[in-house]
């Protein structure tokens, strides 16, 4: 054992070590540094204009590019094979981390945009949707690989239009409709649903043998502070009934999604602790995006609340380099407010500040090279790294696309021959 | 004659009585007033078994052509009988009919039973798969005159489906078939529980509600849920382990790709043989994707993966009802490097030993159930010819195919 240990221990040395050279690496929290990355054993070991070149590390010339942390999206929809439990109001019992499709080429194309980690929701059908689950965009790895080890779970809550959808008329006569129709009742369903929760920590927690209940255990984690809670809103009056309702039960909303009208109330967002996350100038797809603005980030972000943009969408989620820049054309943020807004603060929303979200020594080396400053919508990554390994290189997906061509017409030549011979159609 | 396991013997007897099998080997002697059948020229090999079938169960009849009659209308003051209501969650045993015995369920008039006897398949592990929780299979000889004698073993497994019926009844997603499953297999342990605690002192306790979907579910020793792509196949390893009870998985088709996921599982695979086919459907303008391609040219050689990985494996129909057909499909693993040996075992003895009935039928053994078939050649070419098949030591000869001719016994 000790033999072996000693015999892989400088291989494994060598093979843990990159130093990114010459390169303007954007901290986000620590302000631009011209110089050196010292990759170890996954995470970021030194940052500085000049750093310690390890004996047989990987040396990445950046050649004056720039390195931007890895984007982190709060709202993402991305390598799940479903989306909405929708047929009752609380789906709690159900769980994107069971329906991860690590297959999912959103998932590369997510990476190819310099993002490293997503929140997976459940979708906004109900009250109270599914669990979450934080992805680490490690494309290649199965599902298990993709989870972020050791972020906090979370939860899917819905206000407004969607969980008041009632359904379909059958076309039987019968009534498939669901509770609630109205906003009252949004309110009413989350209530009843946390006083039931209530009741079974009360029994659990008297020592009586219960039934494990897969739809109440994730509410008694938000109860007990150990799942975060995602919340779809739009209008200022459901993002204030909601944050009321935690307040009464004593748990806390840790996040505001699309928030649209958020700008109205962000003293009382800010005072509950609640995170915003926003669009950057996306509004007006439905009656209660209506009063939205984009000045919306840079308001709430002044009064005091943890903001970040996200994309909600598998397209968007490829330039939310662009999103946050456009914070600085409506609020006037600085460019490190604006990366901020898809770096560090969406970790902070998330929880796992300590381990991404900018870089500093210490933190996992979740980053990525871009040719020009990551502002510019003209910037492209060049290389993503993930825990220090590369998951995107440009160069190498661009040398490999022949033979993937080459490969896909020979398989097509075959099985059109194969058809043919068994008597199907030609084509 | 392949006796299921091992190389094949050469000019070999074999000898049955009462439907069973009493010796075999190339020195058994015959007894004294034995019908002889000559075996010169013929390859034996045991009956094949489907794994997952549905033999045996008619399909639903199929509505009557034509429009559809106008409902009757309602009597004033009576409430419109309509569909059941939607679930409203994993309480209401939605899609669930895990009481359902396929072995209560045999109609041996289906015409299916002779089809897939003519071409070799003596036993069908039969299962009800309407619903998430179908019903549990049986194994059952593909012969009989009513339905009690054609049971081997009864009680095999549950089948778990993730069907999913629409939007508004729960489970209305795939996440929600899964909280199903999971939150039902809670429900039955503590279930099992409560029901011990109270027939241990009834006094004093609330007695536990009666719950047919539990019955169901705890009387069958092994659940198969179904996994065909690579993602699937490492989902439902997850779920099984989680679950803690012994299970199987259907479906394989990507196999090839989770290998070492397998290995490292032990679970068994039921293998289908219904390969993935070009879709005649599709849009002529749209290319196939890359993957797409890849497994359907790479699907047939998940066989021989899991064989040489040493992951016990079993062919089933997958809704192929013709069996030349699904010797043409094993044939297709062969050709991608499955051996005739794995190929056997794999439509005989590995689905019997995953079952629990290896001890009774799947290889020509003595004291094992008379099931064989005895063709002119071996059984994956295409010019063979089925001689004859023995079910419980009844000996059939197959029908033409397509003619339906009746068979001579």
């Amino acid at each position: 054992m000790r033999l072996a240990l000693l015999l892989a221990a400088p291989a494994l040395a060598a093979a843990a070590d990159t130093v990114i050279q010459n390169a303007r690496i954007l901290t986000v929290t620590k302000g631009r540094i011209d110089g050196s990355i010292l990759i170890r054993g996954g995470k970021i070991a030194e940052v500085g204009e000049k750093v310690m070149v390890p004996q047989g590390a990987q040396i990445i010339d950046a050649g004056g590019q720039y390195v931007l942390p890895g984007i982190i999206d709060c709202h993402s929809h991305m390598a799940a094979e479903a989306i909405n439990e929708g047929s009752v109001s609380v789906s709690s019992m159900v769980g994107i981390e069971d329906v991860i499709d690590p297959e999912d080429v959103a998932i590369y194309r997510a990476l190819a945009g310099g993002v490293t980690t997503a929140n997976v929701l459940h979708g906004s059908a109900n009250a109270i949707g599914g669990k979450c689950q934080v992805l680490k965009m490690r494309w290649g790895k199965d599902a298990r690989g993709l989870a972020f080890e050791g972020a906090m779970p979370g939860i899917k809550f819905a206000l407004g239009e969607n969980p008041k959808r009632r359904g379909h008329q059958l076309s039987f006569g019968a009534t498939a409709l669901r509770y609630p129709a109205t906003r009252m009742g949004v309110e009413d369903v989350i209530r009843q649903a946390f006083m039931e929760a209530k009741q079974y920590q009360a029994r659990i927690g008297r020592g009586e043998r219960v039934r494990r209940d897969l739809k109440l255990e994730p509410l008694v984690e938000v109860l007990e502070g150990k799942r975060l809670v995602h919340a779809h809103c739009y209008r200022s009056d459901e993002i204030l009934m909601l944050l009321r309702l935690a307040d009464e039960f004593g748990f806390k909303i840790r996040t505001l999604q699309h928030v649209l009208e958020g700008y109205k109330v962000a003293r009382e967002i800010a005072a509950h602790g609640a995170g915003a996350s926003t669009f950057s100038d996306w509004w007006s797809y439905k009656v209660e995006a209506f009063e939205a603005t984009p000045y919306n980030a840079a308001i709430l972000h002044r009064k005091g609340v943890l903001v970040s943009l996200n994309s909600d969408s598998d397209e968007l989620v490829r330039h939310l380099n662009t999103e946050a820049a456009k914070t600085m054309k409506y609020g006037g943020l600085s460019e490190d407010e604006a990366l901020a807004m898809v770096t560090i603060n969406p970790a902070r929303q998330l929880k796992v500040d300590s381990r991404v979200g900018s870089i500093e020594p210490g933190k996992d080396a979740d980053l990525a090279i871009w040719d020009r400053h990551p502002l510019s919508n003209y910037a492209r990554t060049q290389k993503v790294f993930i825990d220090g390994q590369i998951y995107f290189d440009r160069d190498k997906d661009i040398s490999e696309r022949s033979a993937r061509q080459a490969r896909r017409a020979a398989l097509e030549e075959k099985q059109r021959a194969e058809r043919k011979k068994s008597g199907g159609s030609p084509k | 004659m392949h006796t299921g396991e091992g190389a094949p013997l050469e000019r070999a007897t074999v000898v049955m009585r009462n439907g069973l099998i009493e010796a075999v080997g190339p020195g058994a002697a015959i007894p004294a007033g034995a019908w002889v059948v000559e075996g010169a020229g013929l390859w034996v090999y045991p009956g094949l078994i489907d794994a997952l079938s549905t033999w045996g169960i008619p399909p639903e009849p199929a509505p009557a052509p034509g429009p559809v009659p106008a409902p009757a209308p309602t009597p004033v003051g009576q409430p419109p009988v309509s569909a059941p209501p939607p679930a409203q969650g994993p309480e209401d045993r939605p899609q669930t009919t895990s009481w359902l015995h396929a072995a209560d369920l045999v109609r041996p008039s289906d015409a299916r039973i002779a089809a897939a006897r003519s071409g070799g398949f003596t036993t069908a592990v039969v299962f009800p798969t309407a619903g998430i929780f179908a019903g549990q299979g049986a194994a059952l000889n593909m012969a009989g005159e009513r339905a009690g004698e054609m049971l081997v073993a009864g009680r095999t497994a549950t089948y778990v489906s993730l069907a999913t019926r629409g939007f508004t009844s729960f489970p209305g997603s795939l996440m929600g078939a899964i909280a199903y499953v999971r939150q039902v297999y809670i429900d039955a342990d503590f279930y099992q529980a409560e029901k011990k605690a109270y027939e241990a002192n009834p006094r004093g306790r609330r007695r536990p509600d009666y719950d047919r979907a539990l019955e169901g579910v705890l009387a069958a020793p092994r659940v198969l849920l179904p996994a065909s792509r690579k993602t699937e196949i490492e989902r439902m390893i997850r779920f099984a382990a989680e679950l803690k009870r012994p299970a199987a998985l259907y479906g394989g088709h990507e196999a090839y790709g989770a290998i070492e996921a397998l290995r490292a599982a032990g679970l068994p695979v039921l293998l289908n043989l219904k390969w993935p086919e070009w879709n005649k459907d599709a849009d002529p303008e749209v290319r196939d994707s890359l993957r797409t391609l890849e497994f359907r040219e790479r699907a047939p050689g998940s066989a021989q993966a899991l064989a040489r990985a040493g992951v016990r494996f079993a062919f089933y129909s997958g809704g192929i009802d013709k069996p030349a057909e699904i010797r043409k499909a094993v044939k297709k693993a062969i050709d991608a490097g499955l051996s005739t040996a794995d190929a056997i075992r794999a439509l005989t003895l590995s689905a019997a030993e995953i079952h629990g009935f290896a001890d009774r039928a799947g290889s020509i053994e003595p004291g094992k159930i008379a099931n064989l078939v005895a063709a002119d050649g071996d059984l994956f070419q295409e010019k063979t010819k089925i001689r004859y098949v023995f079910v419980d030591g009844v000996k059939y000869e197959p029908l033409e195919e397509a003619s339906g001719a009746k068979e001579g016994q």
